[in-house]
C-alpha cells in the first residue's frame, strides 16, 4: 500500500511539475500574443463592425447596421429610384493593383533570381557581405527612397537630363505618374524580399546536383529548368509571397510615382479614412481585399505544400 | 576488341589557381585505358587521381594535353556532349524526383522515346536489385540503395565509358565489401569501361584488371593488380599498397639469377637485379612481411607480437637494433608459433625482396 501511495505521489508531483512548465512555455509567449491580439486582431474585429455601419458626417460611424458598404463596391444606388447600377470604377482599381503587384512580382523574379544565384555562388567567406548589401536600402526610408525615384525619373530627372545630353530623345519622356512608375518603384521597394528567400533556397542547392546534370546530358538551360528551379521552389514561393502581398497593400509608391492619378487599393483605403470621410466604405475595402488575399494565398500554399510532398515524398 | 582504346590522356596537366596560389593537380599523365576494362585510379587523396576523373568526364577542362574518348578529341567539349556518365562519391541523386525519374534522366534528356526510356528503367531497375522501388524517393532508400540508383541512372544511357568516384566509401564495410562483387560482375556483365578512383588499396586490389597507382599528379605505376602488389617499382608504391619493410642493403656479388644484399642486422636476401645497381652499390629493398619465414635461430629476439585473426604480426628486433615486420599463419589451435622474446633466425626465399629503384 505505502509503495503504491508512493508513486501515486510522485506521479502527481510529476504531472504538477509538468503543467508548471506548460504555464511558463505560454507565459515565454504571451508578450507577443499581447501585443498581436492588441493592435492586431482587435482593431480588426472594431473594422469588421464599422464596416457594416453608416458613415458620420465628419468621420467616424452612426450606430446603425447597413450592408451598403459592400453594395457600394460594385454598384451606385439611384438616388431617385434606388436602382442599383453596375459601377466598375472600384473593381478597375482592384484590378489594376492586382495586375501591378502581379508585375512586379515577375520583375523582381526575374532580376531576383540571376542575383541570388550569383550570391549563393561566391565562396562562403563573401555570401554574408553580398546579403548585406541587398539589406543595405533598409538603413533609410522607403518614403525617402520613393521620392529619390521621383527625383531620378521625372521630366527633369536624372534619366531625362542625361538621354537629352546624349541627344537620344527631343522631349523628357514622360515616366513620372504613370502605372510604369509605380510598378518601377514596388520593384525597387520589394526586390530584396524576393532576392532573400531566393538565395536562401539556392544556398543550400547541392551544386554536385547541377554537375550531375550536365554529366546526364542536361544543357545549361536544362539543368536550369528541371534541377535548379524545381530545388529553388520554396524559396521561390516564399519571395512570391513576399512581394506580391506588401505589393497589393502598397501606399505610399503609388501615392508618390503615380501623383494620385493612379490608386492602388492602399491608397484608396486611405481616402476613405481621410478625405473621404467614410470610414465604414474604408473597412469594407479594406475586408474584401483581405479576402481575396487570404483566398489567394491558401489557393497557393495549397499547391505548393502538395508540390513539396511530391518533392520530400 | 581487346586492343580497342576507349580513353587516352596524352601529356595532360590540370593547374588550379594562378601564381603563388597555383596546385598542380595533374603533372603531364598520360595513359591508355583499354575498352571493356576495369581501370582504378588509386592514390591517396590530393593525388590527382579525382581530378584526372573530372576531365574525362569534362567538369574541368585541362590546362595541358588531350584527352580522347575512343579516338575522339574531346577535352574541350562540356560534359553533356561527352558520351561517359559518372557516379558520384555523393551519388547527387536529383532529390525531387523518384527512383524511375533519377534513371531515366539522362534518356530523357537525349530526347529518347518515352516507352524506350520507361523498358530501359525498368531493366536498369532489375539489373541493380531495386526491381519494384521504381516509386520511391531518393530520401527513402538507404545508402546502399541509393549507391545502386546513383549506378542505374548512369548505367541506362549505356555510356562508353562510366567513371566512379569512390562510390564506395559511404557505406559500411559489409555493404562496401558485397558491393565489390557486383560492381565487377556489373562491368563483367555491361561490357562497359568503368575508370574506378579509390583510395582503398583493397578494393583496387580486388576488383580492377589494372590499377594506376598515383601519387603527387603523377601515375607511379601501371599495371595488373598482381605486378602493382608483387613488383612495386619504387618506395611510394610498395608503401602506399600493403604492408613492407624497407631494408637498405649493399649489393655484395651474384649468385644465379640473384644478386646477394647485405644488409644491416647481418640479414642476407636474394634479390632480382635492377638496371644501373652494380657490385657494392647501396640499394633499397622492399619485402613484404608475410614472404619471410620465422625459425627458431639466433639472428633477432621477437620484440612484439599482435594477433589478427588468421595470422599474427612479429616484431622482430636484429642485432643493429632495426626491426623487420613478419606476419606468419598462426598454427592449427590458434596459437601463435613463436612469443615475444624468442630467438629467431630470418628465412627470406630467393627473390622475394624487391629491389626498388630509387
Amino acid at each position: 500500500m505505502a509503495v503504491a501511495a508512493e508513486t501515486d505521489h510522485i506521479a502527481m508531483v510529476q504531472a504538477a511539475a509538468e503543467r508548471r512548465f506548460l504555464l511558463s512555455r505560454r507565459l515565454l509567449a504571451s508578450p507577443a500574443m499581447i501585443v498581436v491580439g492588441v493592435f492586431g486582431v482587435l482593431p480588426l474585429v472594431i473594422m469588421w463592425i464599422y464596416s457594416f455601419l453608416v458613415a458620420a458626417t465628419y468621420g467616424g460611424v452612426e450606430w446603425i447596421f447597413t450592408t451598403e458598404n459592400y453594395v457600394a463596391f460594385l454598384f451606385q444606388r439611384d438616388i431617385f429610384d434606388d436602382t442599383l447600377q453596375f459601377v466598375p470604377d472600384y473593381l478597375q482599381i482592384y484590378f489594376r493593383t492586382f495586375l501591378l503587384a502581379a508585375f512586379t512580382t515577375v520583375a523582381s523574379l526575374i532580376v531576383g533570381f540571376p542575383t541570388a544565384y550569383f550570391m549563393a555562388t561566391r565562396p562562403p567567406s563573401q555570401r554574408n557581405f553580398w546579403v548585406f548589401l541587398i539589406t543595405l536600402p533598409f538603413w533609410t526610408n522607403l518614403l525617402i527612397r520613393t521620392y529619390a525615384i521621383q527625383l531620378i525619373i521625372r521630366d527633369e530627372g536624372l534619366v531625362n537630363d542625361a538621354l537629352q545630353w546624349l541627344g537620344a530623345i527631343d522631349q523628357p519622356l514622360h515616366i513620372l505618374y504613370t502605372n510604369f512608375a509605380i510598378m518601377l518603384g514596388l520593384l525597387y521597394s520589394f526586390l530584396p524580399f524576393m532576392v532573400l528567400p531566393l538565395y536562401t533556397s539556392l544556398e543550400k542547392l547541392d551544386f554536385r546536383l547541377v554537375e550531375a546534370g550536365f554529366d546526364l546530358y542536361a544543357t545549361r538551360g536544362r539543368v536550369l529548368r528541371r534541377i535548379v528551379i524545381p530545388l529553388a521552389k520554396p524559396g521561390i514561393v516564399a519571395g512570391c509571397i513576399l512581394v506580391f502581398i506588401p505589393a497589393l497593400g502598397a501606399y505610399v509608391t503609388p501615392l508618390i510615382l503615380g501623383g494620385g492619378k493612379h490608386h492602388m487599393i492602399g491608397s484608396l483605403i486611405a481616402t476613405q479614412f481621410g478625405t473621404s470621410r467614410n470610414w465604414p466604405f474604408g473597412c469594407a475595402q479594406a475586408f474584401i481585399l483581405m479576402a481575396i488575399v487570404l483566398v489567394a494565398l491558401l489557393v497557393y500554399v495549397r499547391n505548393m505544400t502538395g508540390k513539396s510532398r511530391v518533392t520530400h515524398g | 576488341m581487346v586492343d580497342a582504346v576507349a580513353v587516352e590522356a596524352r601529356s595532360v596537366s590540370k593547374v588550379f589557381g594562378t601564381g603563388a596560389d597555383a596546385v598542380r593537380a595533374l603533372d603531364g599523365v598520360s595513359v591508355t585505358i583499354r575498352a571493356n576494362e576495369f581501370f582504378t585510379l588509386l592514390g591517396p587523396s590530393g593525388c590527382g587521381k579525382t581530378t584526372l576523373l573530372r576531365l574525362i568526364a569534362g567538369f574541368e577542362l585541362p590546362t595541358a594535353g588531350e584527352i580522347l574518348l575512343e579516338g575522339q578529341h574531346v577535352e574541350h567539349l562540356p560534359p553533356y556532349q561527352r558520351p561517359v556518365n559518372t557516379v558520384f562519391q555523393s551519388y547527387a541523386l536529383f532529390p525531387h524526383m523518384t527512383v524511375a525519374q533519377n534513371i531515366a534522366f539522362g534518356l530523357e534528356m537525349r530526347n529518347v522515346p518515352r516507352a524506350d526510356i520507361d523498358n530501359t528503367v525498368s531493366e536498369m531497375l532489375v539489373l541493380v536489385k531495386m526491381a519494384g522501388l521504381g516509386g520511391r524517393r531518393p530520401s527513402q532508400l538507404s545508402g546502399g540503395q541509393q549507391q545502386r540508383v546513383a549506378l542505374a541512372r548512369a548505367l541506362a544511357n549505356h555510356p562508353k565509358v562510366l567513371l566512379l568516384d569512390e562510390p564506395l566509401s559511404a557505406l559500411d564495410l559489409k555493404l562496401r565489401q558485397g558491393m565489390r562483387m557486383e560492381l565487377k560482375n556489373l562491368q563483367k556483365t555491361t561490357g562497359i569501361t568503368f575508370i574506378f578512383v579509390t583510395h582503398d588499396q583493397e578494393e583496387a586490389l580486388t576488383m580492377s584488371d589494372r590499377i594506376a597507382v598515383m601519387s603527387q599528379g603523377r601515375i607511379q605505376q601501371l599495371g595488373a593488380p598482381l605486378d602493382i602488389y608483387e613488383q612495386p617499382v619504387n618506395r611510394f608504391v610498395a608503401d602506399f599498397i600493403g604492408d613492407t619493410n624497407f631494408v637498405t642493403a649493399t649489393i655484395d656479388g651474384r649468385a644465379g639469377d640473384y644478386v646477394r644484399c647485405r644488409c644491416a642486422g647481418g640479414l642476407d636476401l636474394l634479390a632480382s637485379p635492377i638496371g644501373g645497381a652494380g657490385h657494392g652499390a647501396k640499394v633499397t629493398l622492399a619485402v613484404r612481411p608475410e614472404k619471410i619465414l620465422l625459425k627458431p635461430g639466433g639472428l633477432g629476439t621477437v620484440a612484439q607480437t599482435v594477433y589478427v585473426g588468421t595470422d599474427t604480426n612479429y616484431e622482430v628486433r636484429l642485432g643493429d637494433g632495426s626491426h623487420i615486420s613478419v606476419r606468419l599463419q598462426n598454427a592449427a589451435d590458434g596459437h601463435a608459433q613463436f612469443a615475444v622474446g624468442d630467438t629467431v633466425a630470418i628465412d627470406v626465399p630467393a627473390g622475394a625482396a624487391r629491389m626498388l629503384q630509387d
